[in-house]
């Protein structure tokens, strides 16, 4: 089977890979570019540790088809931190303890960041809500929502 | 080496410091299982048997082969032949041999230049089955003219008479049960069902594996005990143990069934014959059909009280499946399932069973939550009966030091009573419940484990120090670690760096299980930190030209130990390892032992739950978790896993299942149908950390990680008693199975 040639941006770079038409996304990223912050724990997009944005919208990188993502700007947890600088999200996961075994943390920081992109000011519950489709089978996730609630009110009192 | 961490006053332990491996974790960094490759590596694939019992006439695997990319196939007959016992069960389990045994059973793999080729491949492989009557149900797989699994796999324990596929048997008690119910007031007999949960870590499995001709290998993966891995894979494919080095990835979630082996020696087998290193990446279905889950369990309890709320006698019978294999963990839920109360009467009967199922994998606390769920929900039943507070009435019968256990030995310190305690005085326990609404407690017990454990430290130059050690970091255990070495060397957490070894580097490790890790590393750690502190106390003595005895370390610091000493002035651990090179080498550390001061930690849960009466639906309110923790040395880790413990339960209890069909196949082989809690049906999870010192480690750590796990079943049970009126007495309480029982309380 001929593979596909596709043009995409990733992280703000320029990137381009040749894949197989039953490629995911999230193959292609890991497989092809390098990327492997994003990661398969279902390919049913029941987990949500594939997160990533397409165009900005929140999408599991395993129900998208690598060929799909041509002209596309795709951001992945290795472009959440700017330099050395960590976002918000990253230090206060790291300050609440809100990762055990850390698998489902790029997926989660992914989708809470889209999260506050689009609501600056959550309740407990829409967080719970927007999370519900990011497992975590350790955490029990008392410790993440702590986390995003309060690098939430940081963001808000920097902004 | 008994220290009481009362009176200890600590620097370091008991403070949250961010992780060492934080940043790596958060950025994507950090590399999993899956995350790693090698140069010329071909993809394996796994072709498993779609029947739940089926002979293996043939396999043809001339097709694949002949399909461009693909280098090469493996049968069960690429395997080495005369191997016993659990070596042959992992065997089999790994590769079917005459028959497959469950639905998802491994019967052929192939390795080739990408994955898709590889399963493209998978398609081309031909298997002739026969299929043969199966049987997935425990209590069906004991009665008469049920399918053998397999004749001979009993051991001696069977009395004679009973079904092929009873392969253990298991008797103990004491006391006289005819009186101690004779003395009770009230008398109960109850069955009980709990359903297989699979552990569900989001991480499937995943390894490279490098294997040559000359016997020699490599193999990467996620696990939780790498020289488990090594003992397994060398077993299974008759290899010399030390031959084959493994190194461990981070490994995404494991609660116990990444102790075991499942592609690790197919990729060995097929970088064998293709003379490539081989990855193998299991899918979420296969994970499901072909790995863990725990065993599901049939139960019949009865027991006995007093109208005071005296338990007077207590005896049950455990008939619990671990799949195709022996191994299902009956014998540490008879030993456990009374184990939090002094019963002077009590009688335990267990029976592992083979059913065609995947072989059942150690699972947080195996064995203990479905002992737990029985026996705690029959105590909240005579409460509830005899109208007595269930805190009061466990405090009335709870174990304490000194204790004769209903399993043999007496209780060293322990700290049942302090949870039920501190659970009681907690503001849960008297917040009003609305309509609907319903309150349920429950306690439980882990013994935890010390296992076999090597770890060394060195110091470098610049007086920083390296610990390794040969438990993978599941849950934070390099914070713990380095707290720890920080604490007895005397320096900054900052200034350790915590390595998790492979097994060519250190002696033998049990893997991060029986929650050991932070207890039997970490008192390896300070042990190992002792010899290296004593090396360097013997370095200022040299410079200083006394004797060795007369210098006493403090605080990262070198010093005469008293006036007599002579005066001198005190020395660093930096400045000390600035000259290490040309005053005798380098100054390291090292400690192994098999260390048995593990101290078994109780917990009390409290949970308020809301049933919604039209569709039977449980929403949990409120959450507390209660449990010793010996000494908490980053209690943020401590909490997390109370809190993620108490969320598997709460998942076990509610919502998770096997469910097989008529054909014996798993119906819900992904996370959609196999529903594990999500963020949206849970409340914040309080918790209150007890401690009461093991006098086993320098510190005083009970393990904490499997306890939490053990009361949610029975608390979730007892809450929706409460809540509904009806005894629920199998599990998951699903929102059909409620509504089933409201219809019927009329």
């Amino acid at each position: 089977m001929s593979k596909i040639h596709v043009n995409t941006t990733v992280n703000g770079d320029e990137v381009e890979y040749l894949c197989d038409p039953r490629e995911t996304l999230l193959d292609c990223l890991r497989d092809r570019v390098g990327l492997t912050g994003a990661k398969e724990g279902c390919g049913t997009g029941d987990c949500g540790a594939c997160s990533v944005t397409l165009d900005g919208r929140l999408v599991c990188s395993c129900l998208v088809l690598g060929a799909e993502a041509e002209g596309k700007e795709i951001t992945t947890i290795e472009g959440m931190a700017t330099g050395d600088e960590l976002h918000p999200l990253q230090r206060k996961f790291i300050e609440h303890a809100a990762l055990q075994c850390g698998v489902c943390t790029p997926g989660i920081l992914v989708a809470a960041k889209a999260l506050l992109e689009k609501n600056p000011d959550p309740t407990e519950t829409e967080m719970r809500y927007w999370l519900a489709g990011n497992l975590c089978r350790c955490t029990g996730y008392d410790k993440i929502i702590r986390a995003v609630m309060d690098a939430a009110q940081e963001m808000r009192e920097a902004s | 080496m008994a220290l009481d961490s009362d009176t200890q006053k600590f620097k370091y332990i008991g403070t949250r410091p961010d992780r060492p491996d934080g940043l790596d974790k958060v950025t994507g960094r950090a590399r999993f299982g899956a995350d790693f490759s090698m140069p010329g590596m071909l993809h394996g694939a796994i072709l498993r048997s779609p029947h739940a019992h089926a002979k293996i006439v043939k396999i043809d695997t001339t097709r694949a082969l002949a399909l461009k990319g693909v280098k090469s196939v493996v049968t069960r007959a690429d395997f080495p032949t005369g191997l016993t016992g659990e070596d042959w069960n992992i065997q089999e389990n790994v590769m079917a041999g005459e028959k497959a045994l469950y639905d998802g059973h491994a019967v052929a793999a192939v390795a080739a230049t990408s994955a898709l080729i590889a399963r493209d491949a998978l398609k081309l492989i031909d298997v002739t089955y026969e299929v043969l009557p199966h049987v997935t149900d425990v209590d069906k797989a004991m009665a008469e003219g049920a399918p053998v699994i397999r004749e001979g796999a009993a051991d001696y324990s069977v009395p004679e008479g009973l079904h092929p596929n009873i392969v253990r048997y298991m008797d103990s008690g004491r006391g006289d049960l005819e009186a101690g119910f004779a003395a009770a007031d009230l008398v109960l007999e109850e069955s009980y069902k709990t359903e297989a949960a699979h552990q569900g870590y989001i991480e499937p499995h995943a390894c490279v594996g490098q294997l040559g001709a000359d016997g020699k290998g490599e193999l990467w993966c996620c696990t939780q005990g790498h020289w488990f891995v090594r003992q397994m894979c060398t077993a299974v494919l008759g290899l010399e143990a030390t031959q084959l080095r493994v190194t461990p990835s981070e490994i995404g979630g494991g609660f116990g069934g990444k102790t075991t082996v499942f592609i690790d020696p197919v990729a060995l087998a097929l970088s064998r014959k293709a003379n490539r290193p081989v990855k193998i990446v299991m899918s979420r279905s296969e994970v499901l059909r072909a790995t863990g889950p725990t065993s599901s369990a049939s139960m019949d309890i009865k027991m006995g009280m007093t109208k005071e709320g005296k338990i007077t006698a207590a005896s049950g019978t455990f008939r619990m499946q671990g799949g195709a294999f022996p191994g299902a963990p009956v014998d540490v839920t008879t030993m456990l399932a009374f184990a939090n109360y002094d019963i002077e009467h009590v009688h335990h009967i267990g029976y592992d069973v083979m059913t065609n199922r995947p072989k059942q994998a150690a699972y947080r606390a195996p064995g203990a939550p479905m002992g737990a769920f029985a026996v705690e929900s029959m105590l909240d039943e005579l409460c509830r009966q005899l109208g007595l507070d269930p805190i009061d009435t466990r405090l009335k019968n709870a174990v304490k030091e000194g204790t004769r256990a209903t399993f043999g030995p007496k209780f060293p310190p322990v700290g049942l009573i302090e949870t039920l305690e501190a659970a009681k005085a907690h503001p849960h326990y008297a917040t009003p419940l609305g309509p609907n609404q319903g309150r349920g407690v429950a306690s439980g017990y882990w013994m935890n484990w010390g296992g076999e454990t090597s770890a060394s430290v060195a110091v470098g130059e610049d007086g920083t120090v390296q610990v390794s050690i040969g438990t993978p970091d599941i849950g934070g255990s390099r914070a713990s670690m380095a707290l720890m070495a920080a604490e007895a060397f005397g320096v900054p957490y900052e200034n350790v760096r915590v390595n998790i070894a492979d097994t060519g580097t250190l002696g033998i490790n049990e893997p991060t299980h029986g929650s050991r890790a932070t207890f039997a590393s970490g008192l390896a750690t300070v042990e190992a930190a002792k010899e290296a502190i004593g090396k360097l106390c013997k370095r200022a003595a040299d410079k200083w030209g006394i004797d060795a005895d007369a210098v006493t370390w403090e605080d990262g610091f070198a010093k005469p130990s008293g006036p007599n000493a002579g005066e001198y002035p005190p020395l660093s651990i930096a400045e000390i390892a600035a000259e290490m090179g040309s005053t005798g080498g380098p100054i390291s550390g090292h400690f192994e032992s098999s260390p048995d001061g593990f101290g078994g930690s109780f917990g009390t849960h409290i949970v308020d739950l809301e049933v919604d009466p039209e569709t039977g639906r449980s929403t949990i309110l409120r959450y507390l978790v209660v449990q010793d923790a010996g000494k908490a040395i980053h209690p943020a880790y401590v909490e997390g896993q109370f809190q993620g413990g108490a969320v598997q339960g709460i998942g076990w209890a509610l919502n998770e299942e096997y469910i097989y069909g008529e054909d014996g196949c798993l119906q819900n082989p992904i996370f959609l149908d196999y529903r594990v809690p999500v963020a949206s049906d849970l409340p914040m999870i309080d918790t209150v950390i007890v401690e009461v010192a093991n006098p086993g480690h320098p510190y005083g750590v009970r393990g904490v990680g499997e306890t939490g796990i053990t009361p949610p079943l029975p608390a979730v049970a007892n809450a929706v008693r409460d809540a509904i009126g009806v005894r629920m007495t199998q599990l998951p309480l699903t929102p059909p199975r409620v509504l089933t029982a409201i219809k019927g309380r009329g």
